[in-house]
């Protein structure tokens, strides 16, 4: 363990992209027609819970932003303000201008003004709120420093309460200097706040502090800090707090605005707010300290989960005068607050609980989960691997001992398979994450490229908790983002054309993924023009890709938007259309083990649907025999495989000849020789060749020995260990314990010799 | 010197000596992880000519260098005799195919002489140092020219 400042720093910025998520869920919601108040308190909080957050770390830039919003959203939550769609459509893209700010600020990047400024502008004038240059500079200074030497190890908790800012505390002597400085001015109005902050407060970088000077912000204050609970030092407890405070607040705010002052630290302290009322402020109650002493702590990381619930309005329990505001500190001795302070607080309660809802959490609960390392699940999932092939080569030895298939050594083995699968599927599920993230980002892909081409779009997603494999989503996220802009920019009309169309001007993209048969199935769909066949037809004879009289069925001519250097639009727009398109996305997927296909209907919209493998630790492929040597073909990249007659073999040139498919030529590869295993050979009839489908449409015939199984094998990286090997993606290890190694058959054809005549002299070992 | 040498004791250094094409070498034996015998690797294509190929090493795939194809030296038939040493240098492993293991000598750090520069001779560039051991030379071999080359294509 390093630098605990480092550490609360991560699982900041890890908690902020959970936040996030849950603010572009909440938004949605809203957008979606949802005005629960519960909806709207959870966006308020995912903004005010980043900036109270970025607050303790000094994020400037982040907590004036976040601050903004979450002044537009509280007009909301409070009902003052009431958002149309346009609205929510800002919030969107502050939302989003606020994860730049957060991930800028995890970088350590900045974000220009030129995009904070226009959206916090925008919501100003939409909400109507005037700029509070004042109130956003309370918010800066409160860096907490952490620079201190503790020493030691403190559970990756800096220890707050030892800060040397403790100085800068009211204590005992300073009491009365505190008093003259925040003098009260008279006035029978206001609060009279009691705050005995617990330990967790501390811990989540809370400073009392800055709390007192938001309270000045509301009227005048008087502050005075009970000390009385304070040991001697050899019996302090550095992480243990030990004072706690009693403000006098004369303001004319109503009390709603009092108690917003502490929302951050709700549930992380002893709270009491009550009127002044005219009478004089009750003698400071005696509080005892919620740690009475240092060898019996209580365990705030206990209290601070928990919820805090409401209490009924009724007078509360003598035995638990405190519970509406802290009812997990029930352990601690707090039953002597005098008669005074209780019926105060008993009086204010029903207003505080009707003022401020408290929604700890989300309202739909979430899952439990846990965070573990990534490296453990590799490892976790390598070792299953091992698993898998040992069984393999487990059940070769059986079969080779010539043991009957029904002794029970070979049911015992057929169990173990059955588990050893079951493992396996477990394991990957373990790497696998909702789909979820990736949608969320396309959501803003929407937002944003739909306002650059001037188009009404509205994203659909289905089965977002689709549970993928993380580095699939990782990888996945360009070629969708490309596919959802070039539905926005191609695939959907403008708004006019839409509604001469007789379709709603507001355009639909639906995003959905699915299990599908032991694979994920993830669909673009728009509901626009579809694909123009005869353009595209046209547009390809143009560029010269196919020939002008090719006879093409309506799906060969979808697939043509996959060639290289095809690109329909006339006008090249911002977002797409610069000839680097589709073929990019086909490539990026088919590296991944993915197919993609297109599905156009005229007038109706076209449909993009990417079919991706579970996961990337296993792969389905053909075992092959050349040379001696055993090779792995992906399963997905053949298309079929035949054996060569006289009649289909052509010679071309001196060193090639092509195989006559169905009236199509395709050139013969000698898998043996293109690997350097061996020399052409000299006749191929007879031979076996798998036809492999490239990823441009072409294909290519592979001449290869034999055929000896279809088999899922286990992907063992070659780069790692050794390099990369030109036409080679990765290792497996066979059921006898050799290696094998996987094709890579787009590279092994694009870099193909062809040659399968002339005697070469042998080339395997040349360097 | 690699860097292990460096590091090592300064009064003396443990080394594994082996033959490979009739002549003695010798590898820090801290860079050694393990001693065993040879197995059928699978070649890979379009590989330098001194690696043997890949072979399974309890689920890992490790890269044989034909260690005296490498060094340039006479190369005996492949015989089931062969040993394979594998060393490990900076996270990278690989396994040296030799014709068979000698010793293990402790070496006190000032016998170690540095080779004599001869540059017709390509086997400079693979021997650290020199030193004698009852009267026979042993050559100290740099792991780091011996290993595959890392990281970029190998064509």
């Amino acid at each position: 363990m390093s630098d605990p400042m480092a550490e609360i720093r991560a699982s900041f910025f890890i908690e902020c992209e959970e936040l996030l998520e849950s603010l572009q869920d909440g938004l949605q919601m809203m957008d979606d027609g949802d005005t629960d108040s519960e909806t709207i308190n959870v966006v308020f909080r995912a903004v005010h819970s980043i900036k109270g957050g970025a607050g303790a770390f000094g994020l400037d830039d982040l907590v004036r932003f976040a601050h903004r919003f979450e002044t537009a959203m509280d007009e909301v939550r409070t009902g003052r303000f009431v958002p149309d769609a346009e609205a929510i459509r800002l919030f969107f893209a502050c939302a989003d201008i606020l994860g730049d700010l957060v991930r800028a600020a995890r970088d350590e990047e900045t974000v220009s003004e030129d995009i904070t400024g226009p959206a916090l502008e925008k919501i100003d004038v939409l909400v109507g709120l005037e700029e509070e240059e004042e109130e956003e500079l309370d918010f800066t200074p409160a860096t907490l420093s952490f620079d201190l030497d503790i020493g030691g190890d403190l559970g990756g908790l800096p220890n707050l309460p030892d800060l040397p800012d403790l100085s800068t505390f009211p204590t005992a002597s300073e009491t009365e200097d505190e008093i003259t400085e925040f003098s009260p001015v008279g006035g029978a109005k206001g609060f009279q706040v009691i705050f005995k902050p617990e330990d967790s407060l501390y811990a989540s970088g809370n400073e009392p502090l800055y709390l007192f000077r938001a309270l000045r912000d509301l009227g005048d204050i008087s502050v005075v800090c009970k000390c009385s609970a304070l040991p001697d030092l050899d019996h302090l407890n550095p992480d243990t707090g030990y004072l706690s405070w009693v403000v006098t607040v004369h303001t004319e705010e109503a009390e709603l605005s009092v108690r917003e002052v502490f929302e951050f630290v709700d549930g992380l302290c002893l709270l009491e707010i009550s009127p002044l009322s005219g009478r004089a402020p009750a003698a400071l109650p005696d509080l005892p300290p919620a740690i009475s002493a240092p060898a019996t702590p209580p365990k705030p990381e206990q209290a601070a989960p928990t919820p805090l619930v409401p209490s009924p309005p009724i007078i509360p329990d003598i035995e638990m005068p405190n519970a509406p505001a802290a009812p997990v500190v029930k352990s601690a001795p707090i039953a002597s607050v005098s008669d005074d302070a209780e019926d105060e607080f008993s009086l204010s309660s029903p207003n505080a609980t009707s003022g401020s809802t408290k929604t700890t959490g989300t309202p739909t609960q979430p899952r439990a989960t846990v965070r573990v390392d990534l490296e453990r699940i590799d490892r976790l999932v390598n070792l299953v691997g091992e698993l898998v092939i040992n069984q393999a080569m487990l059940s070769q030895s059986v079969a080779e001992a010539g043991l009957p298939p029904n002794s029970p050594v070979s049911t015992g083995l057929e169990e173990f398979l059955q588990l050893t699968r079951d493992i396996q599927e477990s394991v990957m599920m373990i790497r696998a994450q909702p789909i979820k993230s990736l949608f969320q980002r396309m959501g803003r892909i929407v937002r944003e490229s739909s306002a650059s081409v001037g188009k009404e779009v509205r994203l659909h997603t289905d089965g977002e908790n689709t549970e993928v494999d993380k580095t699939v989503i990782e990888r996945l996220a360009d070629p969708l983002t490309h596919m959802i802009r070039n539905a926005v920019d191609h695939g959907l009309e403008s708004p006019e054309t839409r509604l001469a169309a007789g379709k709603p001007r507001e355009g639909h993209v639906t995003l959905t993924a699915q299990h599908r048969s032991g694979r994920i199935v993830i669909e673009v769909a728009d509901d626009g023009a579809g694909i123009n066949r005869e353009r595209v037809k046209e547009k390809a004879i143009e560029k010269g890709l196919i020939p002008a009289d090719a006879q093409l069925s309506e799906s060969d001519i979808d697939n043509l938007l996959f060639l290289p250097g095809f690109s329909t639009a006339s006008a090249i727009s911002n977002l797409s259309g610069r000839g680097v398109g589709m073929d990019v996305v086909r490539s990026s997927i088919q590296s991944l083990g993915g197919r993609i296909n297109i599905t156009s209907q005229e007038g109706k919209g076209t449909t993009f649907s990417i079919s991706l493998p579970l996961t990337l630790a296993v792969l389905d492929g053909m075992v092959v025999r050349v040379a001696d040597e055993t090779l792995v073909v992906p399963l997905n990249a053949i298309l079929e495989t035949l054996t060569l007659t006289d009649g289909d073999l052509k010679a071309l040139g001196p060193e090639t000849h092509v195989v006559q498919i169905r009236g199509g030529f395709v050139p013969l590869l000698d898998l043996g020789a293109e690997l350097g295993y061996r020399s052409p050979l000299d006749s191929y009839v007879g031979g076996i060749v798998l036809l492999i489908g490239q990823e441009d449409g072409n294909r290519a015939a592979l001449a290869v020995d034999a055929i000896e199984d279809q088999r899922q094998v286990v992907i063992k990286g070659l780069e790692g260990s050794y390099g990369r090997v030109p036409g080679i993606a990765a290792a497996t290890i066979l059921g006898d314990g050799q290696i094998a190694l996987i094709l890579d058959p787009m590279d092994l054809v694009s870099q193909a010799s062809g040659r399968t005549k002339i005697r070469q002299p042998q080339h395997s070992l040349v360097g | 010197m690699t860097d292990n040498e460096k590091q090592t004791d300064a009064t003396s250094i443990e080394l594994l000596s082996f033959r490979v094409g009739g002549q003695d070498y010798s590898v820090d034996i801290m860079s050694v992880r393990e001693i065993r015998g040879s197995a059928r690797a699978t070649s890979l294509p379009h590989a330098p000519f001194f690696v043997k190929g890949v072979i399974n090493l309890r689920g890992t795939v490790l890269p044989i260098i034909d260690l005296a194809a490498r060094l340039g030296l006479q190369t005996g038939e492949d015989t089931e005799r062969n040993v394979i040493i594998v060393v490990d240098l900076g996270g990278r492993t690989a396994g040296l195919m030799v014709d068979a293991v000698s010793d293990i000598l402790a070496i006190p750090s000032e016998e170690m002489q540095p080779p004599p520069d001869l540059a017709a001779d390509d086997a400079r560039t693979f021997v650290s140092a020199l030193t004698i051991v009852d009267g026979r030379m042993i050559r100290i071999l740099d792991l780091e020219a011996v290993m595959p080359p890392q990281g970029e294509e190998v064509a």
